[in-house]
């Protein structure tokens, strides 16, 4: 083995006198990780390609239907860009057609009216309790918190059915709040759980210091608590958020008048006429889950460090 | 029709604005409720008549209101008739319909919060401060008390009650709860179908199928990627984030493109064995003058021919799990990956040091010091990849004859599909009992876990 440490300390040296650099940029060239031979690491690139390859084909060929003409549809043609590539159906969708406009919008706009009201009353009923959970010892703690987990093991279908009578006897079927109400089952103990995990991390002695300078409780939650977990809060609405945003089982039995659609159930209806609309239908999803991919993405590093709060560490 | 308009926004706005706003202002109003009674004493007897009287006037109210609730939801309907509370559980109703008649509209929604606030802040000012221990955690949770009794708890209760009774969709009105219906109920789950064709066992045996082959490859899949990616090389940002796609694009969208890609005639998976099909063949006519090769190419192309994905129980199953397969691999490689990077450096070069061969340091180095973060995650997923059935409706439904229901798939149909409602509340809680079983195992190993980590 080379004495790697002392290697990778010398390539990050930010500014190595000018003399230097050619030597030192040598040595980079060079430089092994872990003593990978060539020939292996090409093997890593190899299968990384193959992976990628696999991972995003199904992404791709979404791309290529949906940039099919009407008439060349239903091909067995494997080739990414189709022949007569056209934008024909992102402009239908987009700007609809003579006579006929686009309800794509009002999908959108449904979908985002009821995940953000859900996101918000998922933190709304969650943030506080959560901090309780955290601090107190108060009869009934354990309980809750292991009342917590199990919610976390069990599927929102386990309560499909009161909810769906529930819902249906307070006339809000076909209701933009009806689906909160049902969405907010995962979303509110989902979130308890995850900023609990947070507020663990959180020092106490910031707390007990301000305690000891003569703040009061409420004063330390509002103080050093709120700011400090804004972070944390943002990420809890972005699970929500995202969770119910791409939800299709619960919204198809809650909402099935065709104006209020969320667009999963908009683009399960191009897909419900067999193969006609698959052109519309695959536009559709590269509209979506395009601004929604690129977020997840973005934010991924901190979505994931939330899920490992909440659900790996106890 | 269809489209999106001003009005429409404006519509939709007001109305969920409305509902969060009003939470909030109940929420509000109990929150000063509790706090009261935990952090201010009467301070004289006239005001402890006063706030003791309005404290549980306002107790009464709201267990009235909640026995409404409950009531109006059929939770309670045939007990309160049978014990003869109506008067008494509708009285907030006529109440209410007093006090509508007395005043206009806005003021007949603004005026009793008001009151109440204006109670509550006559309480706080003939009170003195009391000191209390626990008051303000039960402040602080009181919101996500209010909230899961509302979502989960009484749903749940509800669930309980619908196993004992005959609801069905003709029964949906008005039905008949009892001892004898809910074994009946239970019976049925054993014996007969659970949605139309298929039997508990039968359903039973395929979802543990479905959730141990999806969760070893999902593990198997994510370690292999994330022992590739754990080094530092070129384009290693490039390789996580397109090996994370299929998490990060919406799913509901992956799973109905997988979908199409099953189609018969047009699908990705049969125009790719039809190809390898047709060049086994292009291959065999070649080679005819030689034996061997001839035979294996012939041999190949009678092999490989195009599936009926939708059409063979077997092919159908295996493509929801290809897809699940696809769609679960990116998580498990984002934790691993995680878990592979808090392992220092030091022991592989310690174990190097030592001359131990690199399967030996996997063995020995990175499972071990893995097992905290593998084990919560694997248990977790088994749980979540049973429950997760929106793969298996968005590319199956179940198809064909049920031969692709899972548990959770099957209930889904028995209720929305067959409309059994008071079987479904059984079968509910029969799967509810299964899962239950599997959380005390996990919260066994985690607890051990942490007693071997800490």
């Amino acid at each position: 083995m080379r004495g790697k440490g002392i290697w990778s300390s010398m390539v990050e040296v930010p500014a190595a006198p000018a003399r230097l650099w050619p030597r030192l940029q040598l040595r980079a060239l060079f430089y092994r990780p872990r003593g990978d031979s060539p020939i292996k690491r090409l093997f890593i690139h190899l299968a990384l390609w193959v992976a990628c390859l696999i991972a995003v084909y199904p992404v791709l060929r979404v791309v290529t239907i949906s940039l099919r003409p009407a008439n060349k549809l239903l091909t067995t043609s494997l080739a990414i860009i189709p022949e007569d590539a056209t934008l024909a159906n992102y402009m239908e969708l987009l700007f609809g057609r003579p006579g006929r406009p686009t309800e794509f919008y009002l999908w959108i706009w449904n979908s985002l009216v009821i995940t953000v009201t859900t996101a918000t009353i998922g933190l709304l009923l969650s943030a506080t309790a959560a901090y309780a959970f955290s601090r107190f010892r108060f009869p009934g703690r354990n309980a809750g918190l292991i009342f917590l987990l199990s919610t976390q093991m069990f599927p929102a279908a386990m309560l499909l059915l009161p909810l769906f009578i529930m819902i249906s006897r307070l006339g809000l079927i076909n209701s933009y709040l009806g689906l909160v109400i049902a969405y907010s089952v995962t979303a509110v103990p989902f979130s308890i759980w995850m900023l609990k995990g947070y507020y663990d991390t959180i020092p106490r002695d910031l707390e007990e210091a301000a305690l000891i300078d003569g703040a009061s409780r409420l004063g330390v939650l509002w103080h050093i608590i709120r700011p400090l977990s804004t972070p944390a809060l943002a990420i809890a609405f972005l699970f929500n958020f995202m969770s119910s945003w791409n939800e299709y089982i619960v919204a198809r039995i809650i909402l099935n008048k065709r104006e209020m659609y969320t667009w999963p159930l908009g683009l399960w209806t191009f897909t419900e006429q067999y193969t006609v609309l698959w052109g519309k239908f695959a536009a559709a999803s590269i509209l979506v889950a395009v601004p929604v991919t690129l977020l997840f993405l973005y934010s991924s590093r901190w979505l994931i460090s939330g899920l490992t709060l909440g659900g790996v560490k106890e | 029709m269809g489209a999106l308009t001003p009005s429409l926004m404006i519509r939709s706005l007001g109305q969920v604005l409305g509902f969060v706003f009003a939470i909030a202002v109940v929420l509000a109003l109990l929150e000063g409720y509790v706090y009261l009674l935990f952090f201010r004493r009467p301070r004289s007897l006239p005001s402890a008549v006063f706030a003791r009287g309005v404290q549980s006037a306002i107790a009464i109210l709201l267990v009235l209101l909640t026995l409404r609730f409950l009531d109006r939801m059929g939770l309670v309907a045939d007990l309160v008739a049978a014990w003869g509370l109506t008067p008494v559980v509708t009285l907030p109703e006529r109440l209410w319909d007093a006090w509508a008649a007395l005043t206009p509209m806005p003021w007949r929604l603004i005026l009793p919060p008001v009151a109440v606030l204006v109670l509550e802040a006559a309480i706080y000012l003939t009170g003195e401060p009391r000191p209390s221990r626990l008051g303000l955690a039960y402040v602080l949770v009181l919101p996500a008390l209010v909230g899961i009794s509302f979502l989960i708890i009484i749903p749940f209760l509800f669930e309980v009650r619908l196993a004992f009774s005959n609801m069905a969709m003709y029964t949906a009105q008005n039905p008949q709860f009892g001892l004898q219906y809910g074994i009946e109920n239970f019976i049925k789950v054993f014996t007969g179908p659970v949605a139309k064709d298929a039997t508990f066992f039968e359903v039973l045996g395929r979802t543990v199928l479905w959730t141990v082959i999806n969760v070893s490859l999902h593990v198997t899949g994510g370690l292999i990627l994330a022992l590739l990616l754990n080094r530092s090389m070129r384009l290693r940002g490039l390789y996580r984030t397109i090996l994370i796609l299929p998490w990060a694009v919406p799913s509901t969208i992956t799973a109905m493109a997988w979908r199409n890609e099953f189609d018969f005639r047009y699908g990705f998976f049969n125009i790719l064995l039809r190809n390898a099909q047709q060049f086994f063949t292009d291959l065999a006519a070649q080679t005819q003058t030689l034996p061997l090769i001839y035979d294996l190419f012939n041999w190949l192309s009678q092999a490989i021919h195009p599936v009926p994905w939708r059409q063979d129980p077997t092919w159908a199953f295996i493509s929801v799990v290809m897809t699940n397969v696809w769609l679960g691999i990116p998580f498990m490689m984002v934790v691993i990956l995680g878990g592979l990077q808090s392992i220092s450096q030091e022991y592989y070069e310690a174990a190097e040091i030592d001359g131990a061969s690199k399967w030996q340091q996997f063995r020995h180095i990175t499972l071990p010091l893995l097992r905290p973060v593998l084990v919560p995650a694997t248990i977790l997923g088994t749980v979540w990849t049973f429950n997760r059935f929106e793969v298996i409706y968005l590319v199956t439904q179940g198809g064909p004859q049920e031969k692709t229901d899972i548990l959770v798939s099957s209930l889904y149909k028995a209720i929305f599909q067959f409309y059994r409602y008071g079987f479904s509340a059984a079968f509910a809680l029969v799967i509810f009992l299964i899962l239950l079983l599997w959380s005390i195992i996990y919260l066994r190993i985690t607890r051990g876990l942490r007693g071997v980590y800490e």
